[in-house]
């Protein structure tokens, strides 16, 4: 276990290093120029510009630097926000993510695990059916299509919910809601078959036989036993929900690093570009090591050194 | 017992005769592997509704723009933001194609006679005055153009590394395993969208950009499924025979192999569809006057609410092209690998 945790955070840092080196290469070539006004500023000021940021050294050196300052925790500043150095930009905008993410995996895989229940409890009925149609509309309608749609239905039309921004609880449920539907579809279709497959055991023919409810068997003997194997989609739900906040925060006006960072790509802001992007690589990497690692502690058939079958 | 016999009288039963000769006899025609996938592919209602749903829309997206009689990217600005209207449509009250538009003030105004035209725009017109109704078909013409290559890409790509690394095994397929495994490690999104920055957006450019860690995924499965294959003895049979590693791979795996190719690369369709429409919407896109589905929503979505319709009809067609490809996608894994079912 040891020796596994160890080369797997080692690869997890080299996946790290390369992802930043790409990312700085990949910015070098990119055309265009990170000043707004570039085309109308004299090749002098352009200069006194350039030498500022460091970039009228040769790209070895910049790339020296920029790994150098990137293992401190030092992302740069950022060319057009204000000149505010990239972590503070981004620390400043984890908050909103961090709690929308957090709502729309829990409210998700809450409803997701009901509706499966339901659908597993009460198989070829229209409960089970239109759990199945929800499920597939979740999972195949783009998130930015329900998201806006949702915000035109609802908030527009409706005046449920407030439209825009982010100033207190009423403007994170539509949010919350366009973010769920997705672990909402992946948990239901999951719980669904887990459930059936669990049912159908002697122990709970046993459980049956010995006269205890439909309710306690659903909940003491069969969820419990069902509920294990959804840990090995929590991974991929966390990751889509990460795509998923790009988007759904462009539509909401809402603070968080998935506006940032669109924003940036935008107006050409290399360093924060660049930082949103490891940051975002970093999570990625880090929720799958921790969902591996949950495999091998809740199921311990599953091999952990091994990985492929 | 004893009422029984009284009523049926003995002479009513005779020894069934036993022909050896038809013991062996099959009854049934044997079916083919695809014979029998496509009769289980049958049988799932859901799957052959979005086979023909999807054929429609394969077909509309072709004859389309050329049935509306107008060009993708003719501007008209005095026909600008226009509602839908249809020929025909127009007089029931309840469906939304009569060209009547609700105002901020909720009063009904029918747009095509305050702006004096006489012409239908099926799906209304955009901001330029531009038949929605072509740029739509137009859209999903090239959204499915985007999906179909970069799926095809990803296939053969996938397929050639997954089936080298998996049969020759040893140090190669420890090295190619190292590079998927960083690969993988990297989250598809952020390749995609760095590699939209420098690349700048266009029809190839998206393509290959989500090429770039597309194929992991179909090298990985086929690994697995050589790494099963090649120690079967038809493997060792045709090497024994003297054929050459090229020859048993191409004749005798990738036939073994087909399911799961097909199976993937029906799930990559909606997912390139999916990642084309991600890309345009954050603004880096296909440039105008092209119109993939992707533009069209993001265009549609910055007048949502005014002009409803500009983002409704293209987010409908893009929902109901996922949502076909999803269930048929699983409707094939049901009926071509059974074991996969979930």
């Amino acid at each position: 276990m040891g020796k596994y945790l160890a080369k797997r955070i080692l690869f997890m840092f080299l996946t790290l290093f390369i992802i930043a080196s790409i990312t700085f290469f990949l910015m070098k070539i990119i055309p265009g120029t990170p000043f707004a006004s570039a085309a109308k500023l004299p090749p002098a000021q352009l200069e006194i510009m350039k030498a500022k940021y460091g970039l009228d050294q040769p790209v070895p050196v910049q790339y020296a630097k920029y790994i150098g300052n990137l293992l401190q925790g030092d992302l740069g500043i950022s060319f057009q926000f204000n000149n505010t150095p990239v972590s503070d930009l981004m620390f400043k905008r984890l908050g909103p993510s961090m709690q929308l993410g957090a709502q729309a995996m829990v409210f998700g895989t809450i409803i997701g695990v009901l509706l499966g229940i339901f659908a597993a409890l009460r198989q070829n009925t229209w409960v089970d059916y239109s759990a199945t149609f929800i499920a597939v509309l979740g999972k195949a309608v783009p998130n930015f299509v329900f998201a806006g749609l949702l915000q035109y239905f609802i908030a527009v039309k409706l005046g449920w919910f407030p439209v825009l921004f982010w100033k207190g609880f009423e403007y994170t449920i539509l949010p919350t809601i366009a973010l769920s539907i997705f672990p909402i579809a992946i948990s239901a279709r999951f719980m669904r078959t887990e459930m059936i497959d669990v049912l159908g055991s002697d122990y709970i023919l046993l459980a049956k036989a010995k006269g205890a409810s439909f309710f306690e068997i659903a909940i003491k003997h069969a969820l419990r036993n069902a509920l294990i194997p959804l840990v090995t989609v929590l991974g991929p739900l966390a990751i889509s929900l990460m795509t998923g906040s790009l988007v759904v925060e462009k539509i909401f006006a809402i603070p968080g690093l998935g506006e940032q960072f669109v924003k940036s790509i935008t107006v050409n802001d290399y360093p924060v570009i660049m930082g949103t992007t490891i940051l975002f690589a970093a999570l990625f990497v880090v929720i799958i090591l921790v969902v591996d690692i949950l495999y091998g502690i809740i199921d311990p058939r599953i091999r952990l050194s091994g990985g492929k079958k | 017992m004893a009422n029984l016999e009284t009523k049926i009288s003995k002479d009513r039963f005779q020894p069934a005769i036993i022909d050896s000769a038809k013991s062996e006899e099959i009854n049934k025609p044997s079916l083919t592997f695809w014979q029998d996938a496509w009769m289980r592919v049958r049988k799932n209602k859901g799957a052959l509704a979005s086979l023909i749903v999807m054929v429609l829309l394969v077909l509309m997206a072709f004859i389309g723009p050329l049935i509306s009689g107008k060009e993708f990217d003719t501007q008209k600005v005095s026909h600008n933001n226009l509602p839908p209207r249809i020929q025909g449509l127009e007089n029931i009250s309840w469906l939304p194609f009569d060209g009547v538009k609700v105002n901020k003030a909720g009063k009904e105004i029918n747009m095509y006679e305050v702006k004096k035209v006489d012409e239908y725009y099926w799906f209304g017109t955009d901001a330029l005055g531009r038949d929605l109704f072509t740029r739509t078909w137009k859209g999903t013409q090239i959204s499915l153009y985007i999906a179909l290559l970069a799926a095809l890409i990803d296939m053969i790509i996938g397929v050639i590394y997954g089936a080298v690394s998996g049969y020759y095994g040893g140090r190669l397929d420890n090295v190619m395993q190292r590079i998927t495994e960083v690969l993988v490690g990297i989250p598809t999104m952020i390749v995609v969208i760095l590699m939209i920055l420098v690349l700048q957006p266009g029809i190839i450019s998206i393509t290959v950009a989500l090429t770039i860690t597309g194929w992991v995924g179909m090298a990985r499965v086929v690994r697995a499924q050589v790494l099963k294959l090649k120690e079967q003895e038809f493997v060792l049979a045709s090497k024994t025979l003297g054929n050459s590693d090229g020859k048993i791979i191409s004749k005798h795996l990738l036939p073994n192999l087909a399911g799961v190719i097909i199976i993937n690369t029906m799930f990559t369709i909606p997912s390139a569809i999916f990642f084309e429409a991600f890309l345009s919407f954050i603004g880096l896109g296909l440039q105008d006057p092209l119109a993939s589905l992707g533009t069209l929503i993001d265009e549609g979505f910055k007048v949502l609410r005014l002009h409803p319709h500009e983002m409704i009809i293209p987010a409908v067609i893009i929902s109901i092209i996922m949502i076909t490809f999803n269930m048929l996608a699983d409707g094939l894994r049901d009926a071509l690998d059974p074991k996969m079912r979930d």
